[in-house]
């Protein structure tokens, strides 16, 4: 089980997601870090993600979009608040417009990445999301619905046929 | 959207109701206990047309239902609702465990970074 627990809290509107990986720290931060490797897990299979920038500093912006299954493009934004390789990644996460600005009338999200090194060279990643309010949660799932959420089992298979 | 209209619509009320801390307090203790609206009025540092305000609110969410008893209005918890809501928290996180999925055949299929 790569996922080992997933804490929700619709009081606090946090999502805590615990994942057990077979990689030391510093490999797993590699996929956070690296923008070639982030686009071939941020979007699902139906939305892969092209990130345009990647600026992995504390104040430092990514821009990214994603492309669904007819062409259309949804944008988004990171902006970084914590960077402690290969630790800690704090980052905002939200919605731009077509030329990768800021959208501030679309949710946003806080994700908060917590990587330990585990017995064995492995990494536990914590991932903790926390939405601005209750209905900005509900708005991301519905978004979050229409970028698709099945269909990673076709891309591991494709990874893994890819070697 | 593949989320279906009516259903879009209906979380539109729950989560606009759920923005508010002393609406979701209201929505826990009436889970636990059914509460008339002057017992919530006293818990709270509000008057009870506030509370009273609230409590339509939450009403028109379908997270509470008022039932009048004689001079008093007693609130109670909609536990279908609520559960609902915990059903839209899963839906984020299956899009997470998505992507942890993905991470991981990324790191079994290569050792080391390209």
């Amino acid at each position: 089980m790569t996922v080992v627990s997933t804490t929700k809290d619709p009081q606090a509107l946090t999502l805590t997601v615990v994942a057990d990986l077979a990689a030391p720290p510093s490999r797993v931060w590699q996929v956070w870090a690296d923008p070639r490797q982030l686009e071939r897990w941020w979007g699902p299979p139906t939305w892969p993600a092209t990130f345009v920038d990647h600026d992995l500093t504390v104040g430092g912006r990514a821009t990214y979009y994603m492309t669904g299954p007819d062409g259309e493009k949804a944008h988004g934004w990171w902006r970084f608040v914590t960077v402690d390789e290969p630790r800690l990644i704090e980052f905002e996460d939200g919605f731009a417009d077509e030329t990768g600005a800021p959208n501030d009338d679309l949710p946003r999200t806080r994700a908060r990445v917590d990587l330990t090194p585990t017995d064995g060279d492995r990494t536990r990643m914590t991932i903790t999301s926390t939405f601005a309010s209750a209905e900005q949660m509900e708005q991301l799932v519905a978004m979050g619905m229409v970028e698709g959420i099945t269909g990673a089992v076709g891309q591991i298979d494709a990874i893994l046929a890819e070697g | 959207m593949v989320v279906d209209r009516a259903i879009d619509e209906r979380a539109d009320l729950v989560f606009g109701a759920l923005a508010d801390a002393t609406r979701r307090d209201i929505v826990a203790r009436v889970l636990a206990a059914e509460a008339s609206v002057s017992e919530l009025a006293r818990k709270y540092a509000m008057s009870f047309a506030a509370v009273q305000k609230h409590v339509v609110v939450l009403e028109r969410a379908g997270l509470v239902t008022k039932e009048r008893r004689g001079r008093e209005q007693l609130v109670r918890g909609d536990v279908e609702t609520v559960r609902a809501t915990v059903r839209l928290l899963e839906q984020y996180e299956d899009i997470w465990r998505g992507r942890v999925d993905r991470i991981d055949a990324i790191l079994r299929t290569e050792g080391e970074p390209r």
